[in-house]
């Protein structure tokens, strides 16, 4: 195996364009455990810990390599709660957003969040640059549209998106699980609604026909509250698992949805 | 690839094959076998270290991707002259070591969350300690003990 | 050599570090060091790794296996079949029923077919990835009811007791499950064998007796007894997943062939199918009692699904089935207990080992009797409590020693509750730190279980430990063959040897299978009564014998004493030599049952009650414990402290069993086998556990002391199963409780 720890992004993208391919590693926290597994015998690494770009964080722009670690002190409340439920400290010190957008399972419990708000997925190359709407990106379990020669080298989450938050996860434990259901909702003060959810269908959702019914009601009634959740399970698309039953699973999203709506009215 | 990393205070330099953890290279290369191969997936933090300052488990850290980075085990966190940590005095005095197999991770886990938060609370412990998986303790004496850290660190 | 019947004694006193203290343990620096060694650590100049090839399919048969490709792997040095198993083809504790390498037909996902040798971790696995195997894949058995039906049995038992007329005006029947729950010791199977140049072996391996395993590897390899030294090593937890060798025989195998020392550990997934689990079981049940709420009658059927080999099914069934009736009196009991063969993963010892199932059942039962009847729950069981002088409601084996329900019941009763206050930290309400629930969403729920076993082997098992305690210069050592699996019995041991010689310096060593008689198993939470019993009866001997050679009256750290005269120090003593007393301890004698399982089939018993404190999300189906509390038969506790760790050790892995831990099996294929979907209770899920020991010493452990491991584990799930029902009011049958079940989808 050939590791390359690349010291910037220039020589990072130079290297995939030799060798386009080349197996990304960020934090290491999805790609060592198939590694360790035998799952995944990696020829060849690009290593992207060094590169300093990748740990840029401005405003609305994060760099692919920000930990989870740093993303609980983010300004959006749904985010940094994201992140808090995001592994244990030991994964949140190592892995990464780009990571989790890279890896693209359908139990990313960060990908709620860039789903809720919009955001893009910045990706370059060492050709050119380009930046993706989120769902043109995840296209199915583990499925993406970057390119071989592509890095993601940042999430951009628009300026204007709504402030009032929450962020939700349904796991068995206490902490540290994988989720059975992610969800977040951001609500504006004009009644604007988004909901997206996790683990409920191959990639990251928005439910869109409870949203735009919810977006509708400035006050919303019980009977309100309990349509949209009615909305919202009914657009889910899960499966059944070793982890859960796709019933259970269209259940819980209706009412974790309708709970985080309710603490964002 | 050699890599070169420094360990415990100490550099060090390894052979990596392939795309092996830093856990394998630890244990098998170094000999440094405190750091313990219970899951390999990150789940339990039994090989839990401190690379570059940052709590991670070494099973998720690949070898050849550490080459200048700092590393400290359970077997560098003992004073110098040979004394063990107050974490390890604490767990000592609380009896919380049964098999021992994820002490170890405790031991890195605790050391890094009282750096952070001297005085932790109950939820903050268990969010702290969620990644650390102890099959013997039922945790109780592990509480007890970072609870006594908690309380005996000046405010 | 003598079989003594009691050891029940005074402690000495004065003596530090004796029994009654919580002392530390001599592992402890060690293991927070880092500097203990497992198996997984141990290394051996030139040593080579083993690594096995498994079946992906849960029944199949073997066309070809072909090792050329594998062999043809740089750096591999060997590869095994089953061909090459010079002795015995197979293994087993109870029934030698299992292959050591699969011969003609795979009988579990991830049986061994083959083994390949190579000069590191990675070559042997390469090289194990390489060999060809030709699978048929055939239909697997998989359905306990089918194999029942089929008569795939390992062992039916049909107990029958009382008057078969008898009824009660009330009655309830249920059904209930319970799920496949792994032990999950943290420490994966490991181990170092090492040739000795002669022909013969050396093993350190993950074990919990070693002359149980020595006995099933020596007739493996054909070799004599005094050819093979099976070592204990460090052992990284145990809970029943290694009374079974697994990677034992393998080892032995590929160091004799390559006359290296060879070295496997298996991953974590391998560990999954390498190790029994617990039992799942199937419960039918139909109590009936009178209008005071007296049982009158139990009947129950109980259906273990043992998996693919033996194992120890059969004790398990017994266990079960002897405790399907729990801690209390009853006139007439039917059981009919069996253990049936499928083609699902092997299941065997964990700790509670059959009396965890069966206390589901009888406790769900119970609670269910005390609705139809309008009474409190805790008051039905009181009024039936079992206790000294009563019959054990199946076998009709009286109980001559002291059983404290009812103080147990009363005791647990009498802890305060928690706060009824909810936490104000939303991390500490269900979901934990997903935050799906608010505070308003919440019902606490309040449940109790009271549970019943056995203590050391039963039916007739000969169950003996041998231990050695010698006098030193310095004080003394106890030599044992026991497995320290963390419970602490390296620290207790010593203790009993401190109380019963009158000396603070005791050092507890551990040897081989060559150097002393078996111990027994790690197991039956048996080690603290037989091998602290072999080391009391050692220990009182040897200094009884001084005393006499001496005419001495005292002995202490400065040596024997006549009044105020020093006699002789202990090197003198020493130098006139033997000062060593070999011991091996019998408990009092067990026999089969008859037909109708009645008999003096146990040696003695155990119970504890349990009392569950739960927040319950009904909407999600989420469940945070608040508490655990606890009251406990413990005889006498010779280590409070260890005590206290095996008790909220034991709680946690029977709330795993109530909440969360189920080996997801598909077609006899294992699902979860990691701890991503494996799930462990981590720290965030671990309540406050609240303790009262009951102390009532028992009829021969030593000091009075009775095991402590199991009964944690027995009744708590039960427990917690019992408040969430209180929280919520569905029925919840099966554990682990799922949270659909909760919902009611």
């Amino acid at each position: 195996m050939d590791a390359y720890l690349a010291p910037g992004l220039d020589e990072a993208l130079g290297f995939l364009e030799e060798w386009p391919g080349a197996t990304p590693l960020a934090g290491g926290t999805d790609l060592m455990v198939d590694v360790n597994a035998g799952r995944v015998r990696p020829d060849r690494v690009l290593s992207l810990r060094r590169v300093p770009e990748l740990q840029d964080w401005e405003d609305g722009r994060i760099g692919a390599g920000v930990t989870w670690r740093r993303l609980q002190d983010a300004g959006h409340s749904a985010l940094a709660q994201a992140a808090r439920t995001i592994g244990s400290p030991q994964i949140r010190n190592a892995g990464t957003i780009g990571g989790n957008v890279g890896t693209a399972s359908p139990a990313g419990d960060g990908l709620a969040f860039l789903a809720a708000a919009d955001a893009l997925i910045e990706l370059a190359s060492a050709n050119d640059g380009r930046r993706v709407p989120w769902d043109e990106f995840f296209v199915g379990v583990k499925e993406t549209t970057r390119r071989p020669d592509e890095l993601i080298t940042a999430l951009v989450v628009p300026d204007d998106i709504p402030g009032r938050q929450a962020f939700g996860k349904v796991g068995i434990r206490s902490a540290m699980v994988i989720s059975i259901v992610v969800c977040c909702v951001l609500r504006d003060n004009d009644g604007a609604t988004r909901v997206a959810l996790g683990s409920v269908a191959p990639t990251p959702m928005r439910a869109r026909d409870a949203e735009r019914m919810i977006s509708e009601e400035r006050r919303p009634s019980a009977a309100a509250l309990d349509e949209f959740a009615r909305l919202v399970a009914e657009e889910v698309r899960p499966i059944t698992d070793h982890r859960s039953t796709a019933g259970y699973r269209r259940h819980a999203a209706g009412v974790l949805a309708r709970r985080l709506l309710e603490r964002v009215l | 690839m050699i890599v070169s990393v420094t360990v415990n205070g100490e550099q060090r330099s390894a052979s990596v094959f392939g795309s092996e953890s830093l856990l394998v290279v630890l244990r098998d290369e170094l000999r440094l076998a405190g750091s313990k191969n219970a899951c390999e997936e990150g789940e339990c933090g039994s090989c839990s270290v401190l690379l570059d300052g940052r709590l991670v488990c070494s099973c998720l850290v690949m070898a050849a991707d550490t080459d200048g980075s700092t590393v400290t085990t359970v077997e560098g966190v003992a004073g110098a002259d040979g004394s063990i940590h107050r974490v390890q005095q604490a767990l000592l005095e609380a009896g919380a070591t049964q098999c021992g197999f994820c002490t170890p991770g405790f031991v890195m886990a605790i050391v890094d969350l009282l750096e952070g938060e001297p005085h932790p609370g109950t939820a903050d412990i268990g969010e702290a300690l969620a990644g650390n998986i102890c099959r013997c303790t039922g945790y109780g004496s592990i509480v007890r003990a970072v609870r006594r850290l908690a309380d005996s660190s000046e405010r | 050599m003598t079989a003594p019947t009691t050891t029940v004694q005074r402690p000495p006193t004065g003596v530090a570090g004796g029994v009654g203290t919580t002392t530390g343990r001599p592992d402890a620096i060690p293991k927070l060091s880092g500097s203990f060694a497992y198996p997984s650590d141990l290394w051996a100049e030139g040593m080579l790794w083993g690594a096995t090839v498994r079946s992906p399919f849960a029944r199949a048969r073997i066309g070809r296996i072909d090792v050329a490709p594998a062999l043809a792997v740089p750096g591999v040095a060997a590869a095994l079949t089953q061909e090459d198993v010079p002795g015995r083809k197979t293994f087993g504790l109870e029934h030698s029923d299992q292959p050591v390498l699969v011969d003609r037909e795979v009988r579990f996902f991830g049986e061994p077919v083959a083994l390949v040798v190579g000069r590191d971790e990675e070559t042997a696995r390469r090289g194990a990835a390489a060999v060809v195997v030709e699978f048929e894949r055939l239909e697997p058995l998989t359905d306990p009811e089918e194999a029942d039906r089929r008569d795939e049995v390992f062992r039916r038992l049909r107990i029958r007791r009382g008057d078969p007329g008898l009824h009660g005006e009330v009655v309830v029947e249920g059904y209930y499950e319970v799920g496949i729950q792994d032990q999950a010791p943290l420490g994966p199977e490991a181990g170092l064998a090492v040739p000795d140049g002669n022909g013969g072996v050396d093993l350190h391996a993950t074990s919990q007796a070693v002359h149980v395993d020595h006995a099933q590897i020596v007739a493996s390899l054909g070799l004599a007894p005094d050819q093979v030294r099976v070592h204990p090593a460090g052992m990284g937890g145990a809970f029943g997943a290694r009374e079974d060798l697994n990677l034992h025989i393998h080892l032995c195998l590929l160091a004799l062939r390559t006359g290296k020392p060879v070295k496997m550990a298996y991953r974590r997934a391998e560990s999954f199918a390498g190790h029994v689990h617990r039992h799942p079981a199937r419960m039918w049940y139909r109590h009936e009692a009178d209008r005071t709420g007296r049982l009158v009658r139990v009947e129950a059927r109980i259906l273990l699904d043992g998996g693919a080999y033996a194992s120890s099914t059969t004790a398990v069934v017994a266990n079960a089935s002897y405790f399907a009736v729990g801690p209390y009196r009853c006139d007439a009991v039917v059981v009919d207990g069996v253990g049936v063969r499928t083609n699902n993963p092997p299941c065997g010892a964990m700790r509670g080992f059959g009396a965890v199932q069966s206390c589901f059942g009888y406790e769900s039962q119970m609670d269910r009797l005390a609705a139809a009847l309008g009474m409190d729950p805790l008051e039905l069981r009181r009024r039936n409590a079992l206790g000294r002088g009563d019959v054990l409601a199946t076998t009709g084996q009286e109980i001559d020693g002291p059983l404290p329900t009812i103080e147990v019941i009363d005791s647990v009763a009498s802890l305060p509750l928690p706060d009824a206050r909810l936490d104000d930290d939303p991390r500490l309400l269900p979901g934990g730190v997903g935050l799906t629930t608010p505070l308003s969403a919440v019902k606490r729920g309040v449940g109790y279980a009271v549970g019943m076993k056995n203590l050391a082997f039963s039916e007739g098992f000969d169950d003996f430990a041998e231990a050695r305690v010698a006098l030193t210069p310095r004080g003394a050592t106890v030599e044992t063959a026991a497995v320290e699996v963390g419970q602490g019995l390296v620290a207790v041991l010593a203790q009993i040897a401190r109380s019963a010689l009158g000396l603070s310096e005791v050092t507890v060593r551990t040897v081989d299978t060559s150097r002393l008689g078996s111990a027994g198993s790690t197991s039956a939470s048996r080690q603290t009564q037989m091998s602290g019993g072999a080391v009391l009866e050692a220990a009182t001997r040897l200094r009884q014998r001084l005393l006499d050679d001496w005419e001495a009256d005292q002995l202490d750290d400065v040596g024997l004493w006549r009044g105020e005269q020093l006699i002789a120090g202990l090197d003198e003593v020493c130098a006139r030599g033997d000062s060593v007393e070999e011991v091996r301890f019998r408990h009092p004698p067990t026999s089969l049952p008859d037909d109708d399982g009645q008999g003096r089939v146990h040696a003695d018993f155990v119970v504890a009650a349990h009392r569950a404190v739960v927040d319950v999300d009904p909407e999600l189906g989420l469940v945070r414990v608040v508490s655990i509390d606890t009251a406990q038969d413990v005889g006498l506790a010779l280590n409070p402290g260890l005590v206290r760790g095996q008790i909220e050790g034991g709680i946690m892995q029977g709330l795993g069993l109530a909440l969360m831990e189920e080996l997801v099996v598909d077609d006899g294929v294992i699902r979860n086998a990691n701890f991503t979907d494996y799930l462990l209770p981590t720290i965030a899920d671990a309540p406050p556990v609240e303790m009262v020991l009951v102390e009532q010493p028992g009829s021969w452990g030593p000091f009075g002391a009775k095991g402590v491991g199991e009964p944690p584990t027995i009744s708590s799930t039960a427990a917690i199963v019992a408040a969430i029902r209180d929280a919520v009011g569905r029925p919840l049958t099966r554990v682990p409780v799922r949270p659909a079940d909760i919902v009611g989808l």
